[in-house]
């Protein structure tokens, strides 16, 4: 019996031969994309969102001085920060030397340098979503505001932060579930989504005096607003998400000069990007009778105010691309970026196009890859002024 | 070879017999006839399965049924930590939903989530935990029974007197790490010499604080961060009250039974960068009214009845002022009507047929909740043939389901009616005459019903959802030997090989706006894997030593569609391979155990690599205890640490589980 017995222990004991060892942190990878670019444009920061609850937002930088596509380098740049980057990353942006990640889940900002990355602070304010910067202040929008008249339908606010000291300084309650922004003329825009009091969206534009950090107007608009983004005439483009049943997703414009309700345009957006004359966008709509995603991309002149062109991916490669989530353009090659984030589980993909939409490269990215901060010396030029 | 021929005539169908000769023998008979009884029944299974009964499962360091079912190879708990945190089990990697369980003989339903957590069943009056990969070879059983891939049997305590014992009392103790007190009565009453009562009632209470750890390194060595907190809002108050009427009578045997379990309990959360803890709360309320009746008619005709009404409560509240409020409330109810009959054809020939009835219903304070119902009609007819050697069972079970709706608002329309066939065969052969040397082969063919949540949830349920398959092929051999003389007085050594394809797997799938979700019939696993189980009763002199060692492999690979990154990858929280081993000693009134558990590496996502990939984790928990009495009354001390090297490790990524942590337990019986 014992003959029988001890090789079978042995054979379950070398089974168990796989240990837990020391775990490291996680490192970068690099890859290989391009020839090397010298433009004012020096690269871009990329902030893969990561799915709610995973704690797995992480962070890229495309390095276009090397055409290198360095994969999650805040563990290995950050590696005193406990559990890293956090949960759930909702935007990005350079201002200055900084450069700040909003946190969505983790209730923060992170500030960090633009040049590498490195941990300068971070500031905690609740379920913030998005950040703009004007003369100095950092203003955040967040789904919940301080005070708190209704604790179950809470309205959300823009906090004021101070970039020199990193403190919020003053609020500003705004409508029901804040989320993008733009500053124009002295006053900052906010679209207000109420995406937690599904029915009862909201509707509005909330206008916020910057002087004065009041809320001066709020302009009705449509349902269930997201994307806000300002052109280079003084115009403000806002998304309605619609109610993903009946209502469907529309496009409209702003006049900030008289924060007028001037336009609509019918095409479904669910991210854009302004360039120049140009809005890049896509959307993806659910059809429940192919139980299938209908993606679209569209090109919209905005100096005429309509659709030039329904696809900036020319080469075929966007029936690769299952759900497109971030989307962006270089403002000096006028290269189109845009990521997959699949089925928002697994890893994603980014695909770099040429102005022609050729697909020049593709590198792995990591989870829901979403928010672009391109970083150098170039300005963006603006027409209007303020 | 009396116990031969107590055997036989136990085959020939009358396992009653037993149970009713235990009430009129004696205390010494007693237990001679529960041995008997256990070996008796195995003979009729085809397929044995992997149990452990009485003194095991008090031998082990564990709290909850779903502590113990981690030493049943081929099996894996995901387990969110702490006493309150949600334990769920998944037989040989075909999902949680595909796993039946079974509460003294009748399946323990969540039309809602499909998942019953382990975690709310104690084990304080736990007599017999039972796991069948396929289903239970005898064929006296609900048409339910036959319908899920892989069941647990739990079977609760029973009232066992002798001629001469009246009742019986017993008053358990349990204090802890987690700040867990856990009192436990049981009362047990002889009302006729047929029949009897049993009453148990049983409180927990627990903090849920513990520390954890969370450490990194550098490439170099040096620590890149290592932080301890505590793990806060695990905190959970449960009470149970459990019981019952229990008869025999010449022909058969019945019992009622009533369960209540009310809790409140923390959710803890995932840990997350500058997250450390989390609001949600819970409140359940669960109750279920069962009878149960077996009798035989003649020699040739037995009938089997169940009945069950179930009702269960669920609270759910997120204050947390940073994330959306969330306070809802669901409630399920489920009757269910079961009748089973067998007709002994010849000697060697049984048949049955089964009919099953349930409802069920779900209402929820969810925006254009539709209020489902279902309706579900089971019919199962089965065989099984046995001679000396051979032994078979095939069965056949129609499941068929309606649904309605009462709120037809938007998308909310009932789902199609279902109906589905689950055929199942399997075999037993002992090659050898003298050897108790089985080997055994089975297939069968099963689903799941999409739960509730997944046909109707708002916005993301899609009524549409076809059930979810599994295919299991099975081949496998027992070897067992008894003595009694000589130092090795028992071995057994079972091992299996399979391969399971899961198909029309139902996943979560992004309908590409934000944060929207809907559910579709996509995946496909195939899972290939072994179970090899080994135990061994050793006798040396005074010193009684027993051993049981489990090993898993499993491959159960994401076959959906080979242009995603992640085809071929192993399906998340599978570890390729796992283990555990169970070592108790014996020496007059003390009893020592050491129990081990492995978990090999598995990935938090079905795209393995290095950012999803999670360590392995093993945890050796100790235990003594000292029997004695003190003039009548029987009394039990047993201390117990747990995670013996205080590992910290993570079972579900970010959820961490406890360190090193301790228990003392004080029983007394009168």
């Amino acid at each position: 019996m014992k003959r029988i017995l001890f090789p079978l222990l042995l054979l379950c004991l070398s089974a168990v031969t796989s240990c837990r060892h020391e775990e490291l942190i996680l490192y970068s990878d690099t890859y290989e994309t391009t020839t090397p670019q010298y433009t004012s444009v020096a690269g871009f920061y990329l902030l893969n969102e990561g799915n709610m609850g995973t704690n797995s937002s992480t962070l890229d930088y495309f390095d276009a001085t090397t055409g290198e596509y360095h994969k999650n380098i805040y563990a290995e740049t950050n590696p005193t920060v406990i559990k890293e980057l956090g949960d759930v990353g909702n935007d990005l942006q350079i201002y200055g030397s900084r450069l700040y990640a909003v946190i969505n889940c983790s209730h923060k900002v992170e500030v960090m340098r633009a040049a590498d990355a490195s941990y300068i602070g971070k500031i905690d304010l609740p379920n913030c979503r998005y950040i703009r910067f004007h003369e100095g202040y950092a203003y955040v929008s967040s789904y919940v505001a301080p005070v708190r008249i209704d604790p179950h339908a809470p309205k959300g606010c823009v906090f004021k932060i101070d970039t020199a000291t990193l403190q919020v300084v003053d609020t500003v309650t705004v409508g029901y579930q804040p989320e993008e922004m733009e500053i124009r003329f002295g006053k900052l825009y906010v679209a207000n989504s109420g995406g937690y009091r599904v029915p009862d969206y909201d509707n509005t534009v909330s206008v916020i005096d910057l002087a004065t950090f009041r809320e001066i107007k709020k302009i009705e608009v449509a349902i269930n607003l997201h994307r806000l983004k300002g052109d280079r005439y003084g115009y403000l483009y806002v998304s309605s998400r619609g109610d993903y049943y009946d209502t469907h997703s529309k496009l409209y414009v702003i006049d900030a000069r008289t924060d007028r309700l001037v336009d609509s345009l019918d095409i479904a957006v669910s991210n854009m990007c302004i360039d120049g004359d140009s809005a890049y966008v896509y959307s993806t709509e659910w059809n429940w009778t192919t139980a299938q995603n209908t993606v679209t991309y569209g090109i919209i002149d905005l100096k005429e105010r309509r659709i030039v062109n329904r696809s900036f991916i020319t080469d075929g490669t966007d029936a690769e691309i299952k759900i497109p989530y971030g989307i962006a353009v270089n403002p000096i090659t006028k290269e189109i970026y845009v990521t997959d984030a699949k089925n928002y589980v697994v890893s994603g993909t980014l695909y770099c196009f040429s102005p022609e939409g050729k697909r020049l490269w593709k590198v792995p990215a990591g989870n829901i890859p979403a928010h672009f901060a391109f970083k150098g010396e170039y300005r963006i030029e603006h027409t209007y002024t303020n | 070879m009396k116990k031969a021929a107590v055997i036989c005539l136990l085959i020939t169908g009358n396992i009653l017999s037993c149970t009713g000769l235990c009430a009129q023998g004696k205390l010494d008979s007693l237990q001679h006839l529960h041995e008997v009884g256990i070996s008796a029944r195995r003979q009729v299974e085809i397929i044995a399965p992997q149990q452990l009964d009485g003194k095991e499962l008090e031998r082990l360091n564990s709290h909850s049924v779903a502590d113990a079912i981690r030493y049943f190879s081929g099996v894996q708990l995901k387990d969110y930590g702490g006493i309150g945190g949600l334990k769920t089990v998944n037989i040989r990697g075909m999902g949680t939903n595909h796993t039946g369980v079974f509460y003294d003989g009748i399946q323990l339903g969540n039309a809602q989530n499909g998942q019953i957590d382990l975690g709310k069943f104690s084990l304080d009056n736990m007599e017999e935990i039972a796991l069948y990969n396929g289903q239970k070879s005898e064929i006296l059983q609900p048409a339910r029974d036959y319908g899920t891939s892989g069941s647990v049997y739990l079977k609760s305590r029973r009232p066992k007197f002798t001629e001469d014992e009246k009742y019986h009392l017993q008053a358990t103790m349990k204090c802890g790490s987690f700040g867990l007190a856990n009192p436990s009565i049981l009362w047990e009453q002889k009302i006729t010499r047929r029949t009897s009562s049993l009453f148990n009632a049983e409180y927990t209470y627990a903090t849920g604080k513990y520390k954890f750890r969370y450490r990194r390194t550098q490439p170099d060595g040096s620590v890149a961060y290592d932080t301890t907190a505590t793990r806060e809002n695990g905190d959970i108050k449960a009470l149970r009250l459990e019981g019952g009427f229990f008869g025999t009578s010449e022909r058969g045997e019945w019992n009622a039974k009533l369960y209540y379990y009310d809790s409140e309990r923390g959710i803890p959360g995932p840990i997350l960068n500058n997250v450390w803890r989390h609001g949600e709360r819970q409140w359940d309320r669960d109750f279920f009214a069962q009878g149960h009746y077996r009798s035989n008619f003649g020699k040739r005709y037995r009938l089997l009845i169940n009945g069950k009404y179930a009702y269960d409560y669920t609270e759910y509240l997120r204050d947390d002022y940073r994330e959306l409020y969330i306070h809802n409330h669901y409630r399920q109810h489920e009757c269910y009507l079961s009748a089973a009959q067998q007709i002994t054809l010849f000697s060697w020939w049984d048949v049955s047929l089964s009919t099953d009835f349930q409802w069920n219903t779900l209402n929820a304070d969810l925006r254009d909740f539709p209020f489902p119902t279902r309706y579900t009609e089971m019919a199962a007819i089965a065989t099984t043939m046995q001679w000396e050697r051979v032994q078979i069972q095939g069965s056949l079970l129609g499941t068929f389901i309606q649904e309605s709706v009462r709120n037809k608002q938007k998308a909310s329309a009932a789902s199609p009616n279902k109906n589905e066939l689950s055929p199942a065969a399997f075999v037993s052969f002992r090659p050898l005459e003298h050897h108790d040397l089985q080997l055994r082969a089975f297939c069968k063919k099963s689903f799941r019903m999409p739960t509730f949540n997944d046909l109707y949830y708002t916005d993301i349920g899609n009524k549409y959802l076809k059930p979810e398959y599994t295919v299991q092929y099975d081949g496998g051999f027992l070897f067992r030997k008894n003595r009694t003389h000589g130092a090795f007085r028992h071995f057994e050594l079972q091992g299996d090989g399979y391969y399971n394809v899961v198909t029309n797997k139902i996943v979560a799938y992004p309908t590409g706006q934000q944060f929207r979700w809907t559910m579709l019939n996509l995946g496909r696993v195939e899972i290939r894997g072994c179970d090899l189980a080994a135990q061994a009763g050793v006798l040396w002199g005074k010193v009684g030593l027993n051993v049981r060692v489990c090993y898993t492999f499993q491959r159960a690979q994401d076959c959906t569609d080979p242009a995603d990154r992640y085809y071929k990858d192993q399906i998340p929280y599978i570890p390729r391979h796992s283990g555990s081993a169970l070592l108790s000693a014996e020496w007059k009134g003390w009893n020592f155990n050491y129990s081990f558990i492995y978990t090999g590496e598995r990935y938090s996502s079905s795209e393995n690599s290095r950012l999803t990939r999670l360590q392995p984790w093993y945890t050796s928990d100790f235990s003594a205890n000292y029997s004695f009495s003190v003039k009548k009354v029987k009394c039990r001390a047993t201390g117990e640490v747990n995670n013996l090297f205080n590992q910290h490790y993570d079972v579900v990524a970010n959820y961490p589980m406890p360190g090193i942590n301790f228990k003392v337990i004080l029983r007394i019986e009168i």
